[in-house]
């Protein structure tokens, strides 16, 4: 079987192509390579761009209609004969509507299924609350055996889809609308699931941020460079596995830590990071950026990422509040567990 | 039509392994018995007749494959796993007990023989219809079978697996519905209607052949005309009695779960033994 490690697919215009588009020509392309590779939507072939597998490889791309419980199960039972399907559908219908097929004939049963969730958060500005998807991560998180990636733009959404396909057993990769803007400029860059980006060193504050919101993230940084201020900022493109050495190693060098996320405070990665840092031990500033425990309003996904302080300029207002937090001296701080 | 000696084999398994289903749930405190009869038939039938698989190679590719859509009869499929070999039949004393391998509702990756994890309703029957698929794909000639139950049939993800089904021409799939007219609440007719149910499947594209599924000679015969089919799906609407075997049990809402004492096993072996 060819594997999709090593494969050689370049995207010569990734500039001009949205997220999904990329990992539709890129999931084509690792289809063309796999024969057990089969692609499944549900009448959402060109809004996903996951179509695009059937205009080279029809005979392996299934639409099951608007149905989506029903192709999450289908996907289970096709794994179950050796095949490694990639389903794709809004994420709010794959990760709510489908919720408890994804838990219980995916991951419960260990099945290798692929999940490419697209429109997530608010990235479906106009169509509102029924469409938008600030839940996803989560759900998915709180799933036994899944692993949960939100790819920062269209060249690590290409990685990620590369990547999901040689791990074993289920993998949701969330992304957006496919109009969000670029962060890596070519290829040459590192994606291993499970492993954080650091993308500018920092000692002042951390921000740790997935999604559209990495973007946000770097240009807040530099903003924050401008005023004196040195901002680390992680690409935690996977937040689950979470890169717990990442956090630790930020809390431990700045103490100031803000997590960015298209999505709710609550359950997403803000938590994730969270949980890590209670466990830990370590204290520090702590703020999550996201929705707070409300629906988000109808409105262009720009707007949107304003409104909910999830952009730059929402960014550089929280790292002006963690500054002030002032701690005691705490000497044994190197030497605690 | 069956030899005489293999309806002969047959009955004397269904009532070997009735009278196993009867033990276990003594054993265990209790158990889906209702709709572990109603269905047990069928599985007879398949397992002692029609399916190619190997006790000694559980994993086995080519394999034909069952899914128990309506799980929660998982006492009665491993009940037949243990009698087939797929483990030792003594691994059911601890049936439902902490730590034990088996549950009311079979886990497929602790229970060998068992193809897919089912229990809740609606995702047995699209799973098997995933099978199918990516059997066909691959050229795979084995086949898949599915048993539903009729309550089952209210959840809409049956529905959506119909549609799918008759959509792409499975016909390298065998779905049974258990039809013994009964859910938890009541007969399925009171608490949510179901009929006309062959009419239902046709409409979505299906072949429906109804049969007495307590009948070894009409599920053998329709088995085959499922194996035949090459333009449609089949469903085989088998009419079944929840309980059935076991006169105080048969078609009584309140044996859809139940335990029982030294006196009622004694009863219900003795009626089963009976005939």
């Amino acid at each position: 079987m060819a594997k999709a490690q090593g494969l050689t697919w370049t995207i010569d215009d990734a500039d001009h192509m949205t997220q999904a588009e990329i990992y539709g020509e890129v999931l084509t392309q690792i289809g063309q390579q796999n024969e057990k590779v089969v692609a499944l939507t549900t009448d959402l072939a060109k809004s996903t761009k996951i179509g695009k597998f059937d205009e080279k490889i029809s005979e392996r791309f299934f639409n099951f209609g608007i149905a989506e419980a029903n192709m999450i199960a289908i996907a289970s039972g096709m794994a179950e004969t050796g095949l490694i399907p990639v389903v794709s559908t809004f994420a709010v219908f794959a990760s709510l509507r489908a919720a408890e097929f994804v838990r219980t004939d995916l991951c419960y049963q260990k099945r290798n299924v692929k999940i490419i969730a697209t429109h997530s958060g608010t990235s479906f500005g106009q169509a509102g609350t029924t469409h938008h998807c600030t839940e996803d991560l989560s759900v998915m998180r709180t799933f036994s055996g899944m692993t949960v990636i939100a790819p920062a733009d269209a060249r690590e959404t290409g990685k990620a889809v590369a990547a999901v396909i040689d791990r074993e057993g289920p993998c949701y990769i969330r992304i957006g609308r496919g109009f969000e803007p670029p962060l890596y400029k070519d290829m040459e860059f590192d994606f291993e699931i499970g492993k954080a980006n650091r993308l500018r060193d920092g000692t002042d504050v951390a921000v740790i941020a997935c999604g559209p919101c990495v973007v946000h993230a770097m240009d807040a940084a530099e903003q924050a460079a401008a005023q004196g201020v040195s901002v680390r900022v992680l690409n935690m493109h996977t937040i689950k596995p979470i890169d717990e050495a990442a956090i630790l190693e930020a809390v431990m060098d700045t103490r100031r830590v803000i997590t960015v996320e298209d999505h709710s405070v609550i359950g997403g990665l803000g938590s994730a990071v969270a949980e890590v840092i209670a466990k830990s031990g370590k204290g520090c500033a702590y703020r999550m950026l996201g929705y707070q425990d409300e629906f988000s309003i109808v409105g262009y996904p720009d707007d949107l990422m304003h409104k909910y302080k999830i952009d730059a300029d929402g960014i550089m207002e929280t790292i002006g509040e963690v500054l002030k937090a002032e701690f005691e001296e705490d000497e044994d701080w190197e030497d605690e567990d | 039509m069956l030899k005489a000696s293999e309806r002969k084999k047959l009955q004397e398994k269904a009532r070997e392994l009735r009278e196993k289903i009867i033990e276990v749930t003594f054993t265990c405190g209790g158990s889906h018995v209702g709709g572990a009869f109603s269905q047990h038939d069928i599985l007879i039938a398949l397992y002692y007749k029609h399916m190619n698989i190997d006790p000694k190679k559980p994993q086995w590719p080519e394999r034909d494959r069952f899914v128990l859509s309506k799980g929660h009869g998982g006492v009665g499929h491993a009940v037949v796993l243990g009698d087939k070999g797929y483990y030792d039949m003594a691994l059911l004393d601890d049936f439902n007990k902490t730590g034990s391998p088996f549950g009311m509702h079979l886990d497929r990756l602790k229970v060998p023989g068992v193809d897919t994890s089912t229990g809740s309703l609606g995702h047995g029957f699209p799973l098997a219809v995933g099978i199918a698929l990516g059997a066909r794909l691959q050229g795979h000639t084995f086949q898949t079978y599915c048993v539903i139950g009729d309550g089952e049939c209210h959840e809409g993800s049956i529905w959506e697996a119909a549609m799918a089904g008759g959509h792409y021409g499975i016909t390298n799939m065998t779905l049974f519905v258990d039809r013994n007219r009964f859910c938890l609440d009541g007969p399925t007719e009171d608490v949510l209607k179901l009929e006309p149910l062959d009419a239902k499947f046709e409409s979505f594209g299906w072949r429906a052949i109804t049969i007495d599924g307590h009948d070894f000679d009409q599920i053998d015969e329709a088995i085959e005309a499922s194996h035949a089919e090459k333009e449609r799906p089949v469903v085989i609407i088998a009419n079944t009695v929840k309980g059935k075997g076991v006169d105080f049990m048969e078609s009584k809402t309140a044996w859809h779960y139940g335990g029982l004492d030294d006196q009622t096993k004694a009863k219900a072996l003795k009626s089963i033994r009976k005939g």
